[in-house]
């Protein structure tokens, strides 16, 4: 019963996530009678309809869809990359019950790493190479500083969880004697394309297209592998699932090096549209990807990835209202937004239920 | 035998009534002496330590994290409400405390882009740093109507949610003529006098220490063992839950004022996450629930990490041979390195939850004379 109940909830939280990815994609346009600001085609079509309207008409049109037209692109971009965070952070909270305040700085090493390979080798080596040493530090650090505290209160673990944030930020700030080092050129991902009137990275272009793609794949594996169903069973029940028989260690494990696995790609498409990454840099998206989590519903990978998109809209839209005059306050937002969540649904907008045991 | 040897508990006392209370009585004339020693030698150190010497900061730093630890332990460690908000309380504390004593003649020179700002007036510095405790509190009571509802990993990130919050609003470029927008607040009077923040550090953890022995401090520890028991016998869990958050915010404020004096200059980038997970490891090797053990852990934390540690920093060399590893930040490493040993395999930190005291010193002390003398006795017969 549950579990069907789980499925419906998954399959419709990610029809729920496609759709609102294709309206969040047309809205704003579409509101100023344009096609969806995302592929290359609508851009042609954009001239077309340019063109074809009246000089006055569009001008009004043109003016407005120029004004929020890169907050809005840079917005589901944006979003797109904390959902990538997002998910480690929400993969790890179901099964350990542990908010990982050390991914956000996983994220910021898989980054300077990128910086670090790029230097000396070529760039498709780095990449793969960033991507799998990036997944071995998340396993790592799983293995060293949380397995150890398996069976510890869960504060220990989360305070072991900050020591380990505390760790690789002074790490960085070792390596990099402190100075913010410049992200290198990705071929390809730091072209300019021209969106309608807009010039932006091809990479904000590719984010999003890039996220809901890793996002079904992991969808997949979640619902369709054995190791997926292991997931499930020892978010649903820890110490059951022990019982049953299901490798604790290797599941929780395999979260871990997706979750890094994610954050890797993240750092890429993040840092290639930032490029400059310094030791805290991971802090700031690493908690507004927790935020994420905890709004779409802590614990729900489709939850995670509404919330980090609505977060990465929202904060951008913020910033383009009155010409930046409260930029200031898109981080603020972002707190204010999880205080709200909290305290109206603790359970986010797809998380389960808790219930209180004596 | 063997067995017997490990038993070593209170309720295994093997002294008379009046003994005990005798030891009592004593352990309080001692603990008095040591802090009227404390206090008569540190003018002295102050005076004897040369300039140059890191001594001085590092206890005038230590001392002030002992404050902010002790007032976080109090809110994790004795009421468990794991709460990651101290810097914005001590972000308020200071800026307060630096907007009211500001000299009105240097302030049309710090408020530069705000026309002097909008506060005309100072007051004198020891009112002001109660009101920077007064303004934090008065801050955690609204902040915590709706944040005290939630539960362990929500409250810890609602209030690191607060705390970034109070950073960016005070950063705000509308408030520049209170705050000053995001520029330094200096020239606010300082004190060089190493006892005055051992006076009121010591004022504030006594009062702190006494509010634990009273009937709210075994409420606070009875909602941390068990909130739902503790409610059942009768335990307002909002009402405590509330004051213990206010009382703990007002002492954060408090350090954060006292931060300020020490550091000369504020700005509120400073009172980053980073700073009130400092505070978090603090309490944490000092051990969580044990007020002396933050004091220790505090001082631990700032000699090793301004002091002790600090030649790992620079490049050392044998000869020629160049000693690799060492330079900028490897003090951090090592020093991180030694925290993550710490929260792995000593989770129990220095104290654990124990207090330190002298009369437990000396009770020790008497019951192994004690046991040796009942050892001696059964060796005889």
């Amino acid at each position: 019963m549950n579990h069907r109940k789980k499925y419906a909830l998954i399959t419709a939280a990610a029809a729920l996530l496609l759709v609102l990815c294709t309206v969040f994609c047309q809205a704003a346009p579409a509101l100023t009678a344009q096609q969806d600001g995302e592929t290359a085609a609508a851009a042609v079509n954009e001239s077309v309809t340019g063109e074809t309207v009246p000089a006055e008409e569009s001008a009004g049109i043109k003016k407005i869809v120029n004004q929020w037209l890169p907050y809005i692109v840079a917005g589901i971009a944006n979003g797109g990359q904390y959902a990538l965070i997002a998910i480690g952070y929400t993969m790890v909270y179901g099964i350990l019950r542990l908010i990982n305040f050390a991914h956000g700085d996983i994220f910021m090493c898989a980054g300077l790493m990128m910086v670090y390979f790029s230097a000396s080798l070529n760039i498709f080596i780095s990449i793969p190479l960033v991507l799998i040493l990036t997944v071995l530090l998340g396993f790592l650090v799983e293995r060293l500083a949380y397995k150890p505290l398996r069976d510890a209160p869960r504060m220990s673990v989360m305070i072991s969880a900050i020591g380990v944030s505390y760790l690789l930020q002074n790490l960085a700030f070792y390596i990099t004697s402190g100075l913010a080092k410049q992200y290198p050129v990705l071929p390809f991902l730091s072209n300019s394309v021209s969106l309608g009137s807009v010039q932006v990275k091809m990479v904000t272009i590719i984010t999003p297209i890039l996220t809901v793609i890793l996002i079904l794949v992991l969808q997949l594996l979640i619902k369709k592998t054995k190791i997926g169903m292991a997931m499930r069973a020892v978010s649903f029940d820890f110490e059951t699932s022990r019982l049953m028989g299901v490798k604790i260690n290797s599941v929780i494990s395999m979260t871990f090096i997706i979750g890094s696995f994610l954050a890797a790609v993240g750092s890429i498409l993040f840092f290639s549209a930032y490029t400059t990454v310094t030791p805290t840099v991971g802090a700031m998206p690493g908690l507004k990807a927790f935020v994420a989590a905890v709004f779409g519903g802590i614990g729900s990978v489709p939850g995670a990835v509404i919330g980090a998109f609505i977060i990465g809209l929202v904060e951008n839209i913020i910033k383009g209202i009155s010409n930046g005059e409260y930029s200031t306050f898109s981080d603020a937002f972002t707190f204010a937004l999880l205080i709200i969540i909290l305290v109206v649904k603790p359970t986010g907008l797809l998380g389960e239920k808790i219930k209180e045991k004596v | 035998m063997k067995k017997t040897k490990k038993v070593q508990s209170p309720l295994l006392d093997k002294r008379s009534a009046a003994d005990i209370a005798r030891t009592k009585k004593i352990s309080l004339v001692v603990s008095a002496a040591l802090v009227v020693v404390l206090f008569a030698a540190l003018p002295v150190v102050q005076k004897v330590t040369p300039d140059d010497s890191m001594l001085i900061p590092v206890l005038k730093k230590g001392v002030i994290y002992s404050l902010i630890a002790v007032s976080m332990n109090l809110l994790n460690g004795f009421t468990g409400l794991f709460s990651l908000g101290q810097a914005g309380f001590m972000l308020i504390g200071a800026y307060t405390y630096a907007i009211l004593t500001i000299p009105v003649e240097s302030r049309a020179n710090i408020y530069l882009y705000y026309d002097g700002g909008i506060v005309q007036f100072a007051i004198p510095f020891m009112i002001a740093l109660v009101f920077a405790g007064v303004m934090a509190a008065i801050f955690a009571f609204l902040i915590g109507l709706p944040v005290l509802k939630l539960k362990s990993d929500y409250l810890a990130i609602a209030t690191l949610g607060f705390a970034e919050i109070i950073r960016t609003v005070i950063q705000y470029d509308k408030f520049g003529p209170l705050t000053n927008g995001s520029n330094l607040l200096r020239k606010f009077p300082t004190q060089e006098s190493i006892v005055f923040y051992f006076a009121v550090v010591g004022f504030c953890i006594a009062i702190i220490a006494l509010l634990l022995r009273s009937t709210y401090g075994r409420a606070f520890k009875a909602i941390r063992d068990d909130e739902i028991a503790a409610e059942a016998m009768g335990i307002n869990l909002a009402h405590h839950k509330r004051l213990a958050f206010v009382i703990s915010s007002f002492f954060a404020g408090v350090g954060g004022a006292l931060l300020a004096m020490y550091q000369g200059t504020i700005q509120a980038q400073t009172f980053k996450t980073s700073l009130t997970y400092e505070i978090l490891l603090i309490v944490v090797i000092g051990g969580i629930g044990s007020l002396s053990g933050s004091v220790i852990g505090s001082f631990l934390y700032v000699a090793s990490c301004e002091w002790w540690l600090r030649t790992l920093d620079n490049e050392h060399f044998i000869g020629t041979f160049k000693l690799p590893l060492m330079r900028s930040g490897f003090r951090m490493v090592v020093f991180s390195v030694i925290i993550m040993v710490v929260v792995l395999f000593f989770r129990r930190g220095i104290m654990g939850d124990k207090e330190f005291s002298v009369y437990r010193i000396i009770s020790y002390f008497q019951n192994k004379k004690a046991q040796k003398a009942v050892k001696e006795d059964n060796a005889n017969v």
